[in-house]
């Protein structure tokens, strides 16, 4: 059997919570970037905190579409961000500690602690549902 | 980049071609692994602490030489090769590979950050009054891209085509789709990694 006649995979309609995820990722790095380029200048935090607002406003969109859907494979879901969630919150307590540890304060240290949450809660996420959405007792609808 | 084309049936076939095999042993993450990035990350936390110039600047090039390395390797001559792979021989190379990606690749991408944000403040390299700013924000665009496509699209793929594949019958055109994405995903991080090289010599050369 050649690609061409190999089944293809059918799934129901799901919310795109990759893309969306992605999208949200984004928007912190780049409000983490637009910080990190003006150290060790007062910068206004508007910019980052815009980016870091929409990027939050994602994670929960994405998760509001992801609740919506019927028949989904929570168990498995849920299984895989426990683990998930655990890693993430490790690699993302790092960041916080090189942070504290080079004395960053104030309104800064606030945005980029948050953009981190924002990160250790939407990666295990994405991985999750990656994982959740092929399981054979699947969604049957969405 | 080669495209994966793995045929679509019920099941993985073994070498003889027409009968599934016996369902796969493996761990999705290894846990004799975590014991070394344990190590690796207790060796971060006091680099951090000491703040000394040779365990951050050792760190921040190993790990990422080992990241960009890796990336390069992946995207432009391992990819490829699992692409034209017979199917038996990707699921097993996919099921020894890829449960160590699931380890080395967020250790030494944390590891690479982390460090080299410190030293970068420890020697005034990521402060606008650094001469060559510029390029340090460009490494900045670069690696928070690779990452974007790293968190979102290479390690749950990475993830989900393990649990597939530990599953009593996974399904090849499942397999397909994710490895597709694994291995283009790759390629573009690859591509990203040249940047970083032109970058980081710049850098250092400046």
């Amino acid at each position: 059997m050649n690609a061409a006649e190999a089944p293809v995979v059918t799934e129901p309609r799901l919310p795109p919570v990759t893309e969306i995820g992605m999208g949200s990722l984004a928007l912190i790095v780049a409000g983490g970037i637009y910080l990190a380029a003006h150290l060790p200048r007062h910068v206004p935090l508007a910019p980052a905190v815009v980016l870091l607002a929409l990027s939050a406003a994602l994670l929960s969109a994405n998760l509001f579409a992801l609740s919506q859907v019927r028949g989904f494979h929570w168990q498995r879901l849920f299984e895989v961000a426990r683990w998930a969630l655990l890693a993430y919150a490790i690699t993302a307590g790092l960041i916080e500690y090189a942070f504290v540890r080079d004395h960053l304060s104030g309104g800064a240290l606030v945005v980029l602690t948050l953009s981190i949450v924002v990160y250790a809660v939407h990666v295990p996420m994405l991985i999750a549902f990656t994982v959740a959405r092929y399981d054979t007792a699947g969604p049957t609808e969405g | 980049m080669s495209g994966v084309s793995v045929t679509a049936g019920p099941a993985p076939v073994n070498e003889a071609g027409n009968a599934p095999p016996a369902r796969l042993d493996f761990e999705i993450v290894p846990r004799r692994g975590l014991i070394g990035v344990a190590v690796v990350f207790t060796a971060l936390i006091v680099a951090v602490a000491v703040n000394a110039l040779w365990p951050l600047m050792f760190l921040h090039v190993a790990f990422g030489a080992a990241w960009t390395i890796i990336d390069l390797f992946l995207g432009f001559v391992l990819g490829p090769i699992l692409g034209r792979l017979s199917i038996p021989a990707r699921i097993e190379l996919t099921t020894k590979l890829m449960p160590k990606m699931v380890l080395i690749m967020p250790t030494i991408v944390t590891v690479a950050l982390v460090a080299g944000w410190q030293l970068g403040d420890k020697t005034g390299t990521v402060l606008t009054s650094y001469p060559e700013h510029g390029w340090v924000v460009a490494s900045f665009i670069v690696v928070g891209v690779m990452g974007v496509i790293a968190l979102g699209l290479l390690e749950p793929a990475n993830i989900a085509v393990l649990t597939e594949l530990k599953k009593p019958r996974p399904r090849p055109e499942v397999i397909e789709r994710l490895m597709k994405r694994f291995i283009y995903s790759a390629g573009v991080t690859g591509a990203m990694q040249i940047a970083t090289l032109v970058i980081m010599t710049k850098l250092a050369s400046s």
